[in-house]
């Protein structure tokens, strides 16, 4: 009797032209994310099984929980495929249980087998109750599922289940590029766009000397967090002062907002074109601040006719709170230091700016020329979730 | 030299003072300052807690750094009396404890709290049905060694966790961990305090550790505003800080193998001991194989610790804390008081040898012959 770990797809199996591709990625995602334990991997169509040391188990486990592609995962024993081998796992398994009630679950995918799943949980459930007496089959609410899955050569059995992420396996819908602020909000953009499989990279605007290092280490410290359910990331650090002293010196203080976001979104439609990115993602939701409201968004998307993914769109704070703090961004994203967005705020910003009047104010300094310089001068970050041993400690 | 008295001080790691070294020559900003320099000290002390936070399996914000293990049970105990004064005004302890409690407890005494010391079986381990017992009255702190320091011996810290968890959950239980850490692996699964000093694994002098579960309250000793916590002011020591991680690290990582060779060390240095008519072994089967405490009623331990000092070795007298009288630990475990006067400590470590082991012997043996013939003169 050996152990494995059994892995059911998530989403993937539905896509039936490109299953090839989910599955390898997925694959290399989790033998990426399992390359300091031995372990063996294989990949069928529709199910993945990994060999391991029985040592690391709790470990491998805690990693899998935090891919994205994987449906449910179950620690399985793991038999060749005939009755008496099934039968006498089960007698193992089933003597180390302290419980009263089970219910027999057979899914049979080698239909050369000559029992149909439902006669043989018929007979698995009987052999059970003649074993053990003090046993009884419920088939609602039992203490104990048992699965048995019969396939060609061996067959797993479990009564455990661990659920995974969901979502399909990140890299297979492309690359994009978050705008990473370092608060509650965008991280969680990350998250959940890095769901939706895209391979994601972030960029971060940053207003030195009115912003400080402390700032600038909060947003990798986000990064690295996020790096528990991507790969490595590259954080691009922008250079915003210039143009966002330009702003302040020239521009109507209500409108600071919104020409800093319209600033900030050409800057975005540089860099992805230039580095070969397929989409913008952002942490706006619909009316959180007066530069996310529907008219102040219209005006700031202006500027560009790349898609821009808002995945917080319609989703409020509590709800992002909650997921921030699912995904163990919350308490960096709480730490207090200033970020860009958060110098040169006006006391009251325009709720309802105007786009003749953005355009009229923009023309009084030269943008075009600082977007360039900003993007010439960009600092690349390499975030990976490797711990850097520090030779001091 | 041969030096046998590892559990008073150990000499520092050279890579530990080599860490000491640099962080003071290189990161000279103030933890607490927003400028570059300052960020800079700030995140290597953050890494350095985490570290420690790491190898413990606590919570980084449950570190507090303190000057020494003395500092740390001060805090420990004073910390709680004066966060909780309306719970219970009621400590346990027991008389084999370090100076730095039995003081501190005795201090409280004087501000109107009642002590029990628990009673100690013959073996040097706790009376669990005494503790249970006492456990009724809800007391406030219950607070015990892991490891005694003049003997050896090592409590079953995780029971008694447990029954303090069942009988009171209002009772705080505060860990003495100074002779335990880097000699043997530790849980703190249901210890709310536990104290240590770096300077007892190979560490520096001058640092040490108050672990504080994230629920228990504690009001500081030192007021000042935050250091590196609030429950301890002053300029964060970050030499010391990393340094103690890196200590920290090195003796946890190397542990197991360590522990084999000093427990084969100390079979050894026992069954040479135990060939000398003159010399009792006080440690026993409970104590970690660190600390071997002995006794030798004929003559004054203070002359035989002068006698191998003359001969380069280096041990000791009960604890370099205590010095004089009958030892408390003994006479709390029902040995006899020629027994509890005269008894002796040597402590080994991971760096003594086999060799070192037999000179001591050796040359122990020489000065008793010399110093009981005079006797007899």
């Amino acid at each position: 009797m050996k152990k494995v770990i059994l892995i059911k797809y998530g989403e993937l199996t539905t896509k039936k032209g490109n299953r090839n591709l989910f599955i390898n990625t997925l694959y290399q995602n989790i033998k990426r994310k399992l390359k300091n334990y031995e372990v063996n991997i294989t990949k069928e169509i529709s199910r993945m099984y990994i060999e391991f040391n029985e040592n690391d188990l709790e470990l491998i486990l805690s990693k899998l929980k935090n891919i994205f592609g994987l449906h449910t995962f179950h620690v399985a024993n793991k038999v060749s495929t005939n009755e008496q081998d099934i039968k006498n796992t089960i007698i193992n398994m089933l003597k180390q249980e302290k419980i009263k009630t089970f219910k027999v679950k057979t899914k049979r995918s080698d239909k050369n087998f000559n029992i149909s799943s439902v006669d043989f949980s018929k007979m698995i459930g009987s052999f059970i109750l003649n074993n053990f007496k003090k046993l009884k089959v419920d088939v609602h609410n039992p203490e104990l599922l048992l699965n048995i899955e019969i396939r060609q050569y061996y067959s797993y059995i479990y009564t455990n289940s661990y659920r995974g992420l969901g979502g399909y396996p990140v890299g297979t819908l492309g690359r994009g590029l978050v705008m990473l602020s370092g608060g509650i909000d965008s991280p969680v953009a990350f998250y959940l766009a890095a769901k939706r499989g895209i391979k994601l990279d972030a960029v971060y605007f940053e207003s030195m000397p009115y912003t400080s290092l402390e700032a600038r280490n909060k947003v990798i410290n986000l990064c690295k967090i996020l790096t528990n359910y991507t790969d490595n990331i590259n954080l691009y650090i922008i250079p915003f002062t210039e143009i966002q002293e330009a702003i302040y010196k020239y521009t109507d203080n209500t409108y600071a907002i919104t020409i800093m976001r319209r600033m900030m979104y050409r800057i975005m439609e540089k860099l992805v074109k230039k580095m070969n990115y397929q989409t913008i993602i952002n942490g706006e939701s619909i009316g959180q601040v007066a530069s996310q409201t529907l008219t102040s968004l219209l005006v700031v998307n202006e500027v560009t006719n790349f898609p821009i993914i808002r995945p917080l769109a319609c989703l409020d704070k509590l709800e992002i709170i909650n997921i921030s703090k699912k995904i163990g961004t919350y308490e960096t994203s709480i730490l207090p230091y200033e970020d860009c967005c958060t110098i040169f705020v006006p006391k009251h910003p325009v709720i309802n700016p105007k786009l003749t009047k953005s355009k009229i104010m923009e023309e009084k300094f030269d943008y075009e020329k600082m977007i360039n310089q900003a993007i010439e001068k960009l600092i690349i970050v390499k975030v990976n979730s490797e711990k850097i041993k520090n030779e001091l400690l | 030299m041969i030096y046998l008295d590892y559990s008073a001080t150990t000499p520092v790691n050279k890579e530990v003072l080599d860490t000491f070294f640099k962080v003071s020559n290189n990161y000279i900003g103030n933890p607490n300052s927003i400028h570059k320099l300052g960020v800079e000290s700030k995140k290597l002390m953050d890494e350095a807690t985490e570290q420690i936070a790491n190898l413990f399996n606590i919570l980084p914000d449950e570190v507090i750094y303190t000057s020494s293990g003395s500092e740390s049970n001060n805090l420990a105990i004073k910390g709680i009396c004066h966060s909780y004064p309306s719970r219970s005004k009621h400590i346990i302890t027991t008389k084999m404890e370090h100076s730095s409690i039995l003081e501190t407890v005795n201090y409280m005494k004087e501000n109107g709290y009642k002590v029990n010391y628990l009673n100690i079986l013959e073996n040097g381990l706790i009376d669990l049905e005494h503790l249970k017992k006492l456990l009724k009255e809800k007391p406030l702190i219950v607070t015990i060694a892991l490891v005694n320091s003049e003997v050896g011996i090592k409590q079953p810290i995780e029971e008694i966790g447990n029954i303090i968890r069942e009988i009171s959950q209002t009772t705080i239980f505060h860990v003495d961990g100074t002779n335990a850490v880097g000699k043997i692996k530790i849980n703190l699964k249901n210890i709310d305090l536990f104290s240590c000093s770096g300077h007892k694994f190979y560490g520096l002098k001058g640092i040490g550790l108050l672990i504080k579960k994230k629920h228990i309250n504690l009001t500081p000793l030192i007021h000042g505003g935050k250091s590196t916590t609030v429950y301890r002011s002053g300029t964060p020591a970050l030499g010391l800080i990393v340094s103690i991680a890196k200590s920290l690290r090195l003796v946890i990582t190397n542990l197991d193998n360590q522990y084999d060779y000093v427990l084969n060390l100390n079979r050894y240095l026992i069954m040479l001991l135990n060939k000398i008519p003159e010399v009792f072994v006080n440690s026993n089967s409970y104590c970690i194989p660190h600390i071997v405490n002995i006794s030798i009623p004929l003559i004054k331990p203070e002359t035989i610790i002068h006698a191998l000092e003359e001969e380069d070795i280096y041990i000791t007298t009960q604890t370099a804390c205590s010095k004089g009288d009958a030892s408390l630990t003994l006479v709390a475990m029902h040995k006899s008081l020629p027994i509890s006067e005269t008894s002796l400590r040597i402590s080994l470590s991971h760096l003594t040898t086999e060799k070192e082991i037999i000179t001591f012997v050796k040359k122990l043996k020489n000065i008793l012959n010399k110093l009981i013939l005079k006797k007899g003169e």
